[in-house]
């Protein structure tokens, strides 16, 4: 079945040394559960999950710890029974160094499950079936995290020409996806099977570089295995050339289908889906076992005596699985993933999460600084190398000069980051850098004018609002006026007086008592942001203070003047 | 510390750059052989200006001076100057020729990366329109001793005895004249400038240079698209034209064996700065040079065209990449590939 | 002599016909350049211009009344963004209208709060919920943070936090030039 597909080509792409083999030797260790564990309760695209759990409960194994919240969102479960000490703002595995919500839970050693009931997903609706895997936490676990129970839906026509999985893994170092497949074909193949049925799809490919010949062979078993079972051939296993980056979903798609799937469409649109092995085994020990998304393959290596792949509870520290591989003296940092992606760890007591698929320990010697950045000689290396056939040089022109429109009409947003521009580069510019830059200032942009724009909307709906209510009111008093002609106009003024008043009264009372609690909190009470100014500072913004009460004052006439 | 990528090619703008001065080396060494050692003393003297030039451009734009002056930049353009330049001029028609590239063309653009004209083509068509007479004195082939042309580079400038005109430019006054009977294999069988393809001893400097482009075709620092583009376009126009009428127009084998063509085609268009970057935009920028170059030959008033032709096109190099740009992954209308 | 003045009078009656076609066919209608100014402001209507909100400063910079350095919120981009579109001078702000200050939003201490209103009917963008008697609270995403409603509260219970920094906002900063200019003084 290998020999008959047909390989489409992508442009582009290097071949960096690859250094696999330094943690395939071993087979895959499980990790010791940590003293402490640090789960963080963002661990995938889309909303951030609410915390369940409060500190001082207990928790068992594979109990929801954070609920999925909002249409993009993805539940998070305690990695081990234990009591939750505390939830808390903790450090992130994330390039910024940032703190976000942390469920840190003591193991009581005994790993006591939830109890665990395998998901009858043939019987099910597809909905309860994608509510089940969210709530199971079940994430790609190829680095991207995106919610799988988002991707597991056949789209418009209700099925899927092709399945695609991906078990290509390009980036130097990791060989987590490797390994499982060597050790746990048959599994990912049984995930696979459920995957396929999930999403009516036609065939199965599923793309692995030839770089892993042994995974490849266990694959093809599994896969042959399946196929015999379901007594068709669906399933195929493809060897595709060794190129990074092989492994980008859509990359893939295109080696093993032709298909290229434009930046911010639906794969599905074009009868595709990628997912990672990985992604497939989780899938499979979700629904077949009733066991939620806890723990995951990570590769550790780089500069350690000892790399090799273990299974890690989320949660974890980094520090305590570099310390199971030896660590190298020279070692100055941690990376999340690998050295043509990984994001630089803040400090290596980050915990393992989601999107973990490598911690990767670096040192000056195995990852040298940079040589000097040298002008852009538009010698185009860059373009030859880009994947996604963008013109980097011209992205990159752009997005230093901060005209990000320009950067935008090169396409910047369908740059996959993935690093081959700045390898390649002679001029050792660090385009991938600019282009992240320009990506969040855009979209920081984006969210700034849509919030403006929400302003301006509120603000004019409340200008119109104002309007019709002193409409309404003259109407009012104008009819009111109209059928008290009859009446004494005197006993209507008496008889609103004596109404009014009284909740007058209570109202400043209610203001005097009001203002006195405030002077005693009124040291609290203070703007945030005009604390610590200098003297001048301090008196400008009094004058601007005043100047406005007078604005607020002008305003009001220039406002019935509009009228 | 850096982010992502954590390690990088072992590429550089030097190791790109003095690759293609190794290139040049096949082309320097016929031009040596048929035409003396001349052309050595002016990249010599070329180079020691330009480097000086830079330096000192360096220290007054505040860029850090070692770092850019071991790119190999101001080399590769002082190298081209000297070997686009008759090898006899005076010592001091080089220096001004490689101060007006480096300094105005390439440092008052901004330096290195930034320069929309090509620096040695620059140097180039300012000294031939300064220097006329002085730009179209050129060796005889095979005169080669070094102390009449030492001379003349640096003293009394006793020249006849030395100097001919180049193919080039014997055919071009031979046409333009009244003379009604002059016709190109006229010129081209009297004339013992004339060698078997493009002029005595130029043919194989040519030759020279297509192995050097050669090497950096091989070691992928240029791509196919210009040199092919810019000889198949000079192939074509001169070989229909020659068709037409061989009395008139010089046949393909002479316009790209002579004057600048081959270098220019492999060193000169190629310049990745001041041209085209897009596949396409490529193809368009060396044919445009080529067309252009042509006609300047043909029909215009200098003997060759290729430094104007280029400039020229250095002007519409936005231009072009603005509507020459690559389709982008997945922006392919569908169906178009298979 | 006369064929000249002919050709002259005749190419001029000609673009002078093109001109005014032109101008009727390609008429545009409204006032595009009060939408564009008004879509750089930053919509926070706080009157620190001394203009009652935005589009009116909008309107006044579109005939010529107000300089283009009086948004404190908008800061210098926002003037930046201004001068490019309307081809004037960059200007830094002026300091009689403000200062730039952190992204804020307005906090009601909710213990102090005694549900008076005031604030309720201060608030540009109807960003503030409560009724009389009632405690008030702010939607903190529709805040623009204009501090319109610190003043009229009696109790002096409202207060701006400054936006932090989580993981969802932050931002990849601006790649730091590895190579820094060579020091004369260390040369």
């Amino acid at each position: 079945m290998t020999a008959l597909q047909r390989l489409f080509k992508f442009n582009g792409g290097v071949k960096p040394a690859y250094n696999k083999e330094a943690s395939t030797g071993l087979p895959i260790a499980v990790a010791p559960t940590p003293t402490l564990l640090v789960i963080p309760l963002h661990q995938s695209i889309g909303g951030m999950p609410r915390p369940l759990v409060t500190a001082g409960e207990r928790v068992l194994k594979g109990q929801r710890i954070g609920g999925a919240d909002g249409n993009v969102s993805s539940a998070v479960h305690a990695s081990t029974s234990g009591t939750v000490v505390a939830v808390e703002m903790r450090l992130m595995p994330h390039a910024s160094g940032l703190s976000a919500l942390c469920v840190m839970i003591e193991p009581d050693g005994r790993d006591e499950w939830i109890p665990r009931q395998p998901f009858d997903f043939r019987s099910a609706t597809p909905t309860q079936t994608r509510d089940y895997l969210r709530d199971a936490g079940v994430v790609g676990l190829g680095g991207a995290v995106f919610p799988t129970y988002l991707k597991l839906n056949p789209g418009k026509q209700g099925k899927l020409d092709t399945l695609v999985l991906n078990g290509a893994e390009c980036e130097p170092f990791i060989t987590c996806d490797d390994v499982l497949m060597r050790e746990r074909a048959a599994t990912i193949l049984k995930g696979v099977v459920i995957m396929r049925e999930i999403l009516s799809a036609g065939q199965v490919l599923i793309g692995i570089e030839d770089n892993k010949p042994e995974a490849v062979a266990a694959m093809e078993i599994a896969a042959r295995a399946a196929n015999q079972a379901a007594g068709d051939s669906a399933i195929g296993v493809v060897s595709v050339p060794t190129r990074y980056p092989a492994g980008g979903a859509k990359q893939l798609i295109r080696v093993l289908t032709g298909i290229e799937v434009p930046h911010g469409k639906r794969s599905t649109d074009y009868g595709v889906q990628c997912f990672n092995v990985g992604t497939a085994y989780a899938v499979y020990e979700a629904i077949a076992l009733g066991q939620p998304l806890i723990s995951r393959i990570v590769t550790v290596a780089g500069n350690v005596t000892q790399a090799r792949n273990y299974e890690v509870l989320f949660g974890t520290p980094m520090r305590d699985l570099v310390a199971l591989c030896g660590p190298l003296a020279d070692s100055d940092r941690v990376i999340m993933g690998g050295p043509m992606m990984g994001l630089l760890m803040p400090d290596d007591s980050v915990p393992v999460v989601k999107a973990t698929n490598c911690v990767l320990v670096g040192s000056k010697k195995l990852f040298p600084p940079p040589p000097p950045e040298m002008p852009c000689i538009r010698c185009g290396e860059c373009a030859k190398a880009c994947p996604a056939d963008l013109q980097p040089f011209e992205m990159y022109w752009f997005s230093r000069a901060k005209i990000f429109g320009k950067a935008q009409e090169y396409n910047l947003f369908d740059c996959i980051e993935c690093g081959c521009c700045a390898y390649v580069c002679p001029s050792h510019i660090p385009l991938v850098d600019y282009y992240r830059f320009a990506k969040s200032e855009i979209w920081a942009r984006e969210i700034e004018k849509e919030a403006a724009d929400v302003a301006r909307e509120r603000y004019e709906f409340r200008l119109l609002r104002e309007e019709r209510e002193k409409q309404e009111k003259a109407a009012k008093l104008a009819a009111k006026t109209a059928a008290g002609r009859e009446k004494a106009a005197a006993a209507i003024a008496e008889a609103a007086k004596p109404a009014a008043t009284p909740e007058e009264d209570a109202k400043k009372a209610l203001i005097a008592a009001a203002l006195e609690r405030a002077k005693a909190q009124k040291e609290l009470v203070h703007p945030g942001n005009v604390s610590d100014l200098t003297p001048e500072q301090q008196a400008e913004v009094a004058a601007i203070e005043a100047r406005r009460a007078e604005i607020r004052e002008m305003a009001k006439p220039h406002l019935r003047q509009d009228d | 510390m850096n982010n992502s990528p954590y390690f990088l090619k072992p590429a550089s703008v030097q190791s790109v750059m003095l690759r293609v001065l190794v290139a040049l080396l096949p082309g320097i060494a016929a031009y040596v052989w048929f035409f003396g050692a001349a052309v050595l003393v002016q990249i010599a003297l070329a180079s020691v200006t330009a480097l000086a030039a830079e330096a000192v451009m360096l220290r007054l734009r505040d860029k850090p001076v070692m770092l850019f002056l071991s790119d190999g930049s101001a080399l590769v353009t002082a190298w081209l100057i000297a070997l686009t330049f008759p090898p006899i001029v005076p010592w001091w028609l080089t220096v001004i020729g490689v101060l007006t590239a480096i300094v105005v063309a390439k440092h008052l653009y901004g330096g290195l990366g930034q320069n929309p004209f090509n620096p040695a083509m620059v140097g180039f068509a300012l000294m031939i329109v300064a220097y006329p007479s002085l730009m179209s004195q050129w060796p005889a082939a095979g005169f080669t001793d070094f102390v009449p042309q030492w001379n003349a580079i640096f003293g009394s400038r006793e020249l006849d005895a030395i100097t001919m005109a180049t193919p080039l430019d014997a055919l071009r006054t031979a046409l333009h004249t009244a003379d009604a009977r002059a016709t190109v294999a006229g010129v081209l069988g009297s004339n013992a400038t004339f060698g078997n393809v493009g002029g005595k001893g130029w043919e194989w400097v040519a030759a020279g240079y297509f192995l050097g482009g050669l090497y950096l075709l091989q070691q992928r620092i240029i791509t196919w698209h210009m040199p092919v583009a810019f000889l198949a376009t000079l192939f074509v126009i001169s070989g229909g034209f020659s068709f037409y009428d061989a009395s008139r127009f010089a046949g393909p084998g002479f316009q790209l064996f002579t004057g600048g063509a081959m270098l220019a085609a492999f060193f000169i268009v190629t310049d990745p700065v001041s041209g085209c970057t897009t596949p396409r935009g490529k193809l368009i920028f060396a044919a445009g040079i080529a067309l252009l170059t042509w006609i300047i030959r043909t029909f215009g008033a200098y003997p060759d065209g290729i430094a104007f032709a280029v400039l020229l096109m250095n002007i519409a190099t936005p231009l072009i990449d603005m509507y020459t740009q690559p389709p982008v992954f997945g922006h392919k209308i569908k169906g178009e590939d298979s | 002599m006369f064929e000249a003045i002919l050709v002259m009078a005749l190419g001029a009656v000609v673009l002078g016909a093109a001109l005014g076609y032109a101008a009727v066919r390609f008429r545009v209608e409204g006032d595009p350049l009060v939408e564009k100014i008004d879509a750089i402001l930053p919509q926070t209507q706080c009157g620190q211009c001394g203009f009652p909100g935005c589009k009116p400063y909008a309107q006044a910079i579109a005939k010529g009344e107000a300089e283009i350095n009086q948004c404190p919120p908008g800061g210098d981009e926002g003037i930046h963004k201004l001068a490019d579109l309307l081809g004037r001078e960059f200007k830094s702000l002026s300091a009689e209208h403000g200062i730039e200050k952190p992204k804020s939003v307005a906090v009601i201490d909710e213990q102090s709060c005694i549900g008076c209103t005031l604030c309720i009917q201060a608030c540009p963008v109807d960003a503030i919920v409560g009724a009389a008697k009632q405690m008030h609270t702010i939607v903190a995403p529709l805040c623009t943070g204009c501090e319109l409603c610190l003043p009229p509260c009696p109790v002096d219970c409202i207060s701006m936090q400054p936006i932090g920094e989580s993981v969802e906002t932050w931002k990849w900063k601006y790649p730091v030039f590895k190579i820094n200019p060579a020091k004369r003084e260390a040369a």
